[in-house]
């Protein structure tokens, strides 16, 4: 079985939206906590933050979705942020309050490897990074590897990306690890093909497009992902 | 590897891992170049014959009676303000680099000028990011980049100004860092870039100090810059640092005092004095000036303030305007209205040898100016 990782934006619906996700298929949840300035995430990411924002979603509240999330679902919860929001809440106190709300690891897209290495989260590689960084975020990562599929921003693209398969090999050259890719990764025809090449996706961009439809919107997304990952298994 | 990474708890690498190779690249291609002959022998040459390096300093007794205020004149240099240094030489380290796409972000829109003329005179395709609100209020630069062959890629998004622009510059070196050099314009960003514009601009310090060490006969008893970003201040103030009887003075606008009122973030890249709340969102900057209106500063900075090596006091749009207008009436010179907030607390520093930094000429802020005043 390969893994399908399904990003949502924490918003107040959020906790119905991942119910919704898992009943569909999702095997984990990353939830993303909003930054006003998310340099890693493309146009539908950064709008859903934009949203997020105005409607009073800060760190407490995240926290407060994140705690409400885990009394439904029993999945792998992930959050995603960025470095501004550990500095300002504290690096050691927002993991322990994000672990003691239900958080399985963490994710934080600007954060290399060597910078806050004592932060237990799930570490990204990228096409460019090079062997030395690909041993480093491996023997650091929490869990899992997330393979960034692209150079590039979170979004959706027409195409699996080719950089994905050279990214690959090379990551399992140096981990056991489950390798999950993301960015780019918006239908079931490119999870199908991501997942003939790692353990798993991450898609981000369209699931927050669906979920900005609805619980049902989202769960026919899931469905169709589900679908291609296991067609190729 | 570069001896400054950090600068106190300032500084750093907060960026996605897809560009750490590159920042990598770049500063071993600085650690190398900064000691290289023939690099700095181009650069040098560039600055002489192209640039029109040295500038000059210019007493201003009719601005400052009582006082004796020496204007360091990077107005007069090619494009109209400090930025050219820095622009040229990082393209130079592009080119060494193999790097023929150049992209940069802009406020004020100098910086964007500098890089795109660069660009013009090396051949190199130049995207300059733009907030629309900035493109609005510094329409005349905007025109120049068109001249020069740079795209101008208006940023449509949140504050539409500096630090939206930074934004979208970082994004588009995520997507095509293999091709393409980063010129950024202040002394921001990840590390390598704070200490590189840094170096790049230390020319305005070295120079001045000793223009004035031979009118005075002895060094300024204040050197007052203007600050955003920081790049003019920063290169200004470096080689005085060592003077323990000069005082460095830092001046913001008033709603964009990042180090005056700012707290302790992280954006664009590395960790500084921020405009921020308690959660670590990015608070707006307001300012009449473009090159002043962002909520982040050069992490060099924050460190020079904690120690206590400098000092930042704040400057409102209405006393930067009346100082604009003082330097045009007395003394023949149209100042930028970021190199305004200078002038202003130059005036009141309590100190009577004075050189601030002139950062660049006022050309294009004349429409802001006259719409302001007819309102």
């Amino acid at each position: 079985m390969k893994t399908l990782v399904v990003y949502l934006m924490a918003m107040p619906d959020t906790p119905a939206l991942a119910e919704a996700a898992v009943e569909a298929g999702a095997d984990m949840i990353e939830l993303g906590f909003p930054f006003s300035d998310p340099l890693a995430d493309g146009p539908l990411i950064r709008r859903a933050g934009e949203r997020a924002l105005a409607a009073g979603m800060r760190t407490a509240r995240c926290l407060e979705v994140l705690a409400e999330t885990r009394a439904r679902v029993d999945v792998p919860l992930m959050p995603m942020t960025y470095a501004s929001i550990f500095d300002a809440y504290g690096w050691a106190e927002l993991e322990r309050d994000a672990r003691a709300a239900g958080a399985t690891s963490l994710i934080v897209p600007d954060l290399p490897a060597d910078v806050h290495p004592e932060l237990r989260r799930v570490q990204l590689v990228a096409p460019t990074s090079t062997e030395e960084r690909l041993r480093l975020a491996a023997d650091a990562t929490d869990g899992w590897l997330y393979l960034v599929t692209v150079t590039g921003t979170t979004g959706a693209r027409a195409e699996l990306a080719p950089t994905l398969a050279p990214l690959a090999s090379r990551a399992r050259a140096v981990t056991d690890l489950p390798l999950y890719a993301g960015f780019g990764i918006s239908r079931g025809e490119h999870a199908r093909a991501a997942a003939e090449l790692t353990d798993g996706v991450v898609v981000g961009s369209a699931a927050v497009e669906a979920a900005e439809q609805g619980a049902a919107a989202l769960a026919a997304l899931v469905t169709e992902l589900r679908a291609g990952l296991d067609d190729e298994t | 590897m570069s001896a400054t990474r950090t600068f106190g708890d300032y500084g750093g690498r907060y960026v996605p891992e897809t560009l750490i190779p590159a920042l990598d690249e770049l500063e071993q291609a600085w650690t190398s170049l900064r000691d290289d002959a023939s690099f700095q022998a181009e650069l040098e040459e560039l600055r002489n014959s192209y640039a029109g390096r040295p500038t000059p300093i210019t007493l201003a007794p009719r601005f400052a009676p009582g006082q004796r205020v020496y204007l360091k004149r990077e107005d007069l240099m090619h494009t109209g303000a400090h930025k050219l240094n820095n622009a040229l030489g990082q393209v130079l380290i592009a080119q060494r680099l193999g790097k023929r796409r150049i992209i940069a972000e802009t406020g004020a829109g100098q910086h964007g000028v500098a890089t795109a003329t660069v660009c013009a005179r090396f051949g190199l395709e130049c995207i300059v990011y733009m907030g629309s609100e900035d493109i609005r209020r510094q329409a005349p630069n905007v025109e120049r980049m068109g001249l020069l062959g740079a795209e101008v890629r208006p940023v449509d998004f949140g504050t539409r100004t500096l630090k939206e622009a930074t934004s979208e510059a970082i994004r588009d070196w995520i997507a095509n860092v293999e091709t393409t050099h980063y010129v950024i314009g202040s002394c921001v960003g990840p590390a390598p870039y704070p200490e590189l514009v840094r170096e790049l601009q230390r020319v305005i310090g070295r120079e001045a100090r000793e223009q004035f060490l031979a009118a005075e006969g002895r060094l300024p008893e204040a050197v007052v810059a203007c600050v955003g970003g920081g790049s003019n201040a920063i290169g200004m103030f470096y080689d005085f640092i060592g003077d323990d009887g000069v005082r460095l003075i830092g001046v913001e606008a008033a709603g964009a005092a990042s180090l005056g009122s700012g707290r302790g973030g992280v954006l664009h890249g590395a960790r500084s004095s921020l405009l921020a709340d308690a959660d670590g969102q990015i608070m707006d900057a307001h300012s009449i000036s473009a090159g002043l209106d962002y909520p982040g500063v050069g992490p060099e900075h924050a460190w020079l303030r904690d120690t206590g090596r400098a000092e930042y006091v704040a400057c409102t749009d209405d006393e930067a305007v009346a100082a604009f207008h003082r330097l045009c009436e007395t003394e023949g010179i149209v100042p930028a209205l970021e190199s305004s907030h200078a002038l202003a607390r130059a005036l009141d520093c309590g100190d009577e040898l004075v050189l601030v930094c002139l950062s660049g000429r006022g050309d294009k802020d004349l429409a802001e100016v006259l719409r302001r005043e007819h309102e």
